[in-house]
């Protein structure tokens, strides 16, 4: 009889490629930084171009992270998101157009006050608007996407034409506030004022969404519910609850994202936010479906290629998005950041 | 009868019906309905039918949703217009146009597909729209070989042109080019549809619809899902492509708002839903209805709106422009409380 073999498990230290796996996407921003400096010849204008995309990164990551969590949570693929975007920016620019004697004004704090009442009430339209629905048109299809595909394209479709009806068909232009027109110049590059303002807005915006989601309770139910719902709910919470929550967050966010985006532009229509569909869509596949995290460093990336490919070869600049997701499923199918299990 | 339909009979009186006297009408329609407006919508259902048809097989069959599938439905009538311009006005400009872009509408539908039915499903319809969006921008950008926004006009064979003449007149219609190009677009028409009726229900369309149902236990009979629904997009692409350049022969004319643009994929949407997911007959009744509404119910909401002149908000409400609003509302619930469509609710109410 043989004797059985020693019993002698190793514990083998994880390899050092092993172990920097998961933070490799958090390089590629200041990789791509770096590219596009090498690219660019000159450095003031490399440094009006990474503004320029970051603050184009920081709006679409704001429209989109509402999206990526929704899905994250409750496996809801939500096409409409877009009519949230155009919506937000329709009431945060009437607003606006209310209160004009606010926004000429040549002083910071009358301006910022108009833009925060615009903000607020964009939010408030649009987070109403996300839970019905949430309550009206995608509470009858859980669990069954291509079905959620179709329903919320309808409502995207029905949604547009109400701000058609509402507003009118013509595009509305729409003045920046007086003290955030303009530029600033630092180092012999121009930044405009209004991007920095983007910038910080989406700093903050990413900075309290992870406060909220790693510091708080609520944050990590959330979080537990995107990890196992049904578990969550053997708990004894109501994820329901929960998840319509964060469907009006969500909303409200891109809301919050239309109405920069409106004045970013300096235009608004009904399409914008389907066209702003096609951006949120790449930065949602690429940072992987349900990860805060990877939505913000996909909006990044998108919004720096986007703007260092149009400065060198302005035809090839939405092109070059896609070209940036494909090489990014290439190396990771699932997204840079995967949250979600396949399905 | 039953191998021309591939044995997939209406088992429906009413639906037999309303597909007999569709088919009757577009047959005849030159000599029934005959006015450059009723031709034209004629062949506009014609190729919507096909279109409609392909898409199905894709969402209806495969359980797949693109958003591209006017990418592919451009690529085949651009294939015409770009051919028929290099290669000068010739039945082989056709055939070459046609086959090409078939074939570069398949190939990209491949590449697409092993991209993103890999991982998910759903992947395949935020990347579609992605990508198709790229495609309609990088169209309109290359005005030097697309004509950009302007689009292409181009010169079609002398026996598809108006100016040709091959008799004098028949039942006092003219018998000329513009008779041959309908019959042309008919009979094509004709042929792709009852092709896509085949496939859908060989041995290949019954895996695809069990890849639908329950793609996990597909799998596991046996049946590698992935490549089913790669080869079922792409047949579905070229079916699209063709149908494009029906259309773009039909027109003479391409351009993107007139195939590539998303407006026309919504009406695809609308068409695929309200006539019923999952049956080819769907197509046929969802793109007659939808196209015939097109033309003729516009009007009928405009005067609707005139008629309540002075109540507020609602004339806006009721004009033509807005017709989409009410199709919306129309497709929401349709795809609650109708899924099959109307070929589904008459199959049941048998």
């Amino acid at each position: 009889m043989t004797q059985a073999p020693d019993h002698a498990p190793k514990m083998a230290r994880a390899s050092l490629a092993h172990r920097v796996a998961p933070w490799l996407p958090l390089a590629l921003v200041p990789v791509l930084a770096v590219l596009g400096l090498a690219a660019i010849p000159s450095l003031s204008s490399w440094l009006t171009l990474t503004i320029s995309g970051l603050a184009m990164g920081m709006m679409i990551f704001i429209m989109a992270s509402g999206l990526t969590l929704v899905f994250g949570l409750m496996d809801v693929i939500n096409f409409g998101h877009g009519a949230f975007v155009s919506v937000g920016a329709f009431v945060g620019v009437t607003v606006l157009l209310m209160l004009g004697p606010m926004t000429g004004a040549p002083s910071l704090a009358l301006n910022l006050a108009a833009l925060l009442v615009a903000v607020i009430g964009a939010m408030l339209a649009t987070g109403l608007m996300g839970w019905a629905f949430e309550r009206a048109i995608v509470r009858p299809v859980y669990g069954h996407h291509l079905k959620q595909i179709l329903v919320t394209m309808g409502g995207l479709i029905v949604a547009e034409q109400l701000i058609i009806v509402l507003w009118g068909p013509e595009e509305i232009y729409i003045a920046r506030p007086e003290a955030l027109k303009g530029a600033i110049t630092f180092a012999g590059a121009a930044l405009e004022k209004y991007r920095l303002v983007a910038v910080a807005v989406g700093l903050a915006v990413f900075l309290a969404m992870r406060l909220v989601l790693r510091r708080t309770r609520i944050g990590l139910i959330v979080r537990a519910g995107v990890q196992n719902g049904e578990m969550v709910q053997a708990l004894g919470y109501r994820l329901r609850l929960v998840f319509v929550g964060v469907f009006m967050a969500g909303s409200a966010l891109a809301g919050l994202g239309g109405v920069m985006w409106g004045l970013y532009q300096e235009v608004i229509t009904a399409q914008m936010g389907n066209q702003a569909m096609i951006l949120i869509f790449i930065v949602v596949i690429i940072g992987g479906l349900g990860s805060v995290e990877g939505c913000f460093i996909g909006a990044l990336l998108v919004g720096l290629l986007q703007n260092y490919v149009a400065f060198l070869e302005p035809k090839a600049a939405l092109i070059s998005n896609i070209g940036l997701m494909v090489a990014i499923l290439m190396w990771r199918p699932m997204g840079m950041i995967p949250v979600v299990k396949a399905k | 009868m039953r191998a021309v339909l591939s044995g997939d009979m209406p088992r429906s009186r009413v639906l037999a019906l309303i597909l007999a006297v569709i088919l009757v009408a577009l047959a005849l329609a030159p000599f029934l309905f005959p006015g450059v407006r009723t031709v034209d919508t004629a062949a506009r259902i014609c190729v919507f039918v096909v279109l409609v048809a392909s898409y199905d097989l894709m969402l209806g069959y495969g359980g797949i949703v693109s958003f591209a599938h006017t990418m592919f439905f451009g690529i085949g009538a651009y294939g015409i217009a770009l051919a028929s311009t290099h290669m000068g006005r010739g039945f082989d400009a056709l055939i070459v146009g046609a086959g090409a872009g078939a074939l570069v509408a398949a190939a990209l539908a491949l590449v697409i597909g092993l991209f993103s039915l890999r991982v998910r499903a759903i992947f395949f319809a935020m990347i579609t729209l992605a990508v198709a969006s790229a495609v309609a921008v990088l169209v309109s950008q290359l005005s030097g070989l697309t004509g950009g926004e302007d689009g292409l006009t181009f010169q079609t064979p002398r026996a598809l042109s108006p100016a040709f003449r091959f008799g004098d007149s028949l039942l006092g219609v003219k018998l000329n080019g513009k008779l041959l190009v309908y019959y042309l677009v008919f009979v094509g028409a004709l042929i792709l549809f009852l092709l896509l009726l085949r496939v859908v229900n060989s041995p290949f369309g019954r895996v695809l619809q069990a890849i639908r149902e329950n793609d996990f236990r597909a799998e596991a009979i046996g049946y590698r899902v992935v490549y089913y629904r790669v080869a079922a997009t792409c047949l579905s692409a070229s079916a699209a492509a063709l149908a494009g350049s029906l259309y773009a022969i039909w027109l003479r004319y391409v351009g993107p708002d007139t195939v590539l643009s998303m407006e026309i994929m919504i009406d695809i949407l609308l068409m695929v839903v309200i006539g019923g997911m999952g049956t080819m007959y769907g197509a046929v009744i969802g793109a007659t209805l939808f196209v015939l509404a097109q033309n003729y119910l516009q009007a009928l909401m405009g005067s609707a709106s005139g008629l309540v002149e002075g109540v507020p908000v609602l004339p806006q409400l009721l004009s033509a422009d807005r017709w989409l609003l009410w199709l919306g509302v129309l497709f929401v619930l349709s795809v609650y409380f109708f899924p099959t469509g109307v070929v589904g609710r008459l199959r049941q109410g048998r």
